[in-house]
């Protein structure tokens, strides 16, 4: 009993366990690439990454405030209504952010559209609320809700990234193609726009992801 | 009339959930291994599709909405809740999921056996919220366009859910570069599909 209360006090805020909760989704659990939850939608938003830069910036602050929530609440919820506990409790976050969004950029605002709402039936959300912060401490379930939401976002970036600079030539709405290029004949690639290259985009990633990192290959 | 078709149209072909919007592509790719669960979580996403689109449109016009709440007095003109539209439409939907699961399996239990696991899933199915959320936005003008759009929107979900079953089947015998099987090319195909789909686009009835 001693014995274990001194590992616990040891435990430092970033210890080797607690920075791997936070790195791992970002690489090899990636919620999107390997744990397939929470590709709903938002793919919709990643023509722009000045967009796709707010949307991810709003699923870390619910992701994180989410799993805290729930983690506190963790020994009061009944288990039979937990799913409507947490749904509420992200509910209500969403509508936070997006009044704080609708305050402050409006315009982003207009382009996230339904977007923003949609991220309460965000799979990764009730995923990790499910899987993690009911059963796990204050700190861990933050640092686990940031690191998932984390690496969810970074693959939001990588697409729009990729889709705004061959599809739009700029970036964050920065033209970097240089105008000689275009001189030269150069054309932004329009197919680059339309929805269905934000599927294709995020199949190739996972094809350089499971090549680098052989264990991730599916056998079926 | 037209306008009914007209919509319906549309969202099956035009605004297609998966293709255009990326709706509810958790299910999309996790229940698609084979046809036929497919076809029985695609008639019940219909179904609730068209239930709960048509119930948020009341609570939106008749409670939510920018001086919704007219009908009680003049007083209550200026009332504006649209800021509770998530928590009710979630709400509404976690519901009618419920309502519906137990209605199926009173009077239809053959039914209720083929969709069963599938309807409590469907709660936090992206596209469920998203049609509702869709409908707020575009402000369809009676409850039969809110219907047509439910509906049509259930049907491309159920569509594209069948057709990626039926490819995922046949793919299992290709050779695909080992890296690629399963999520990867799962990703492509929708891809190629979405862009087959956009053919459609510039329809009018």
């Amino acid at each position: 009993m001693s014995e274990e209360k001194k590992t616990i006090a040891k435990e430092k805020l970033f210890s080797a366990k607690n920075k791997r909760l936070l790195s791992d989704p970002i690489g090899k659990s990636n919620p999107i690439t390997v744990q397939v939850l929470g590709v709903c939608s938002v793919l919709a938003v990643t023509v722009q990454l000045k967009a796709s830069l707010v949307l991810a910036i709003a699923v870390v602050a619910v992701m994180g405030l989410g799993n805290v929530i729930i983690s506190l609440l963790r020994h009061g919820i009944p288990p039979r209504i937990r799913i409507i506990v947490q749904l509420t409790v992200v509910a209500s976050l969403v509508i936070l952010v997006d009044q704080v969004l609708e305050a402050f950029v409006y315009d982003v605002s207009r382009q996230l559209s339904v977007f923003v709402g949609l991220i309460i039936t965000n799979c990764i959300i009730m995923g990790r609320l499910e899987a993690f912060a009911l059963n796990n401490k204050v700190w861990p379930s933050f640092l686990d809700g940031i690191g998932n939401a984390a690496g969810y976002g970074s693959i939001l970036l990588l697409v729009a990234a990729v889709r705004e600079l061959f599809g739009s030539g700029s970036l964050m709405g920065y033209q970097i193609v240089p105008n000689a290029f275009y001189e030269f004949g150069y054309v932004d690639n329009g197919l680059m726009i339309l929805p269905p290259m934000a599927l294709i985009t995020v199949g190739i990633m996972i094809w350089v992801h499971r090549s680098r990192d052989k264990e991730l290959v599916d056998v079926s | 009339m037209e306008d009914y078709v007209n919509i319906f149209v549309r969202s099956i072909f035009i605004d297609n959930m998966i293709f255009a919007y990326f709706l509810g592509m958790c299910s999309y790719l996790a229940v698609s291994r084979n046809v036929q669960t497919s076809v029985g979580l695609g008639l019940a996403v219909v179904f609730v599709l068209g239930i709960t689109v048509p119930v948020n449109y009341l609570l939106q016009n008749y409670i939510l909405g920018r001086g919704a709440l007219g009908w009680l007095g003049p007083q209550f003109v200026s009332v504006d809740l649209s800021f509770l539209t998530f928590i009710m439409f979630i709400a509404i939907i976690a519901a009618m999921v419920q309502l519906v699961e137990m209605l199926i399996e009173k009077f239809s239990p053959t039914l209720y056996s083929s969709l069963g696991i599938f309807l409590p899933l469907i709660a936090v199915n992206c596209a469920i919220l998203g049609g509702s959320l869709f409908m707020q936005e575009r402000n369809y003008a009676n409850i039969g366009e809110a219907v047509s759009f439910g509906l049509g929107s259930g049907v491309g979900w159920f569509l594209a859910i069948v057709g990626i079953a039926a490819i995922r089947e046949k793919i299992r015998y290709s050779n695909v570069p080992a890296p690629l099987r399963g999520l990867g090319i799962t990703y492509i195909i929708t891809g190629l599909m979405g862009i087959a789909f956009m053919s459609f686009m510039g329809i009018e009835l």
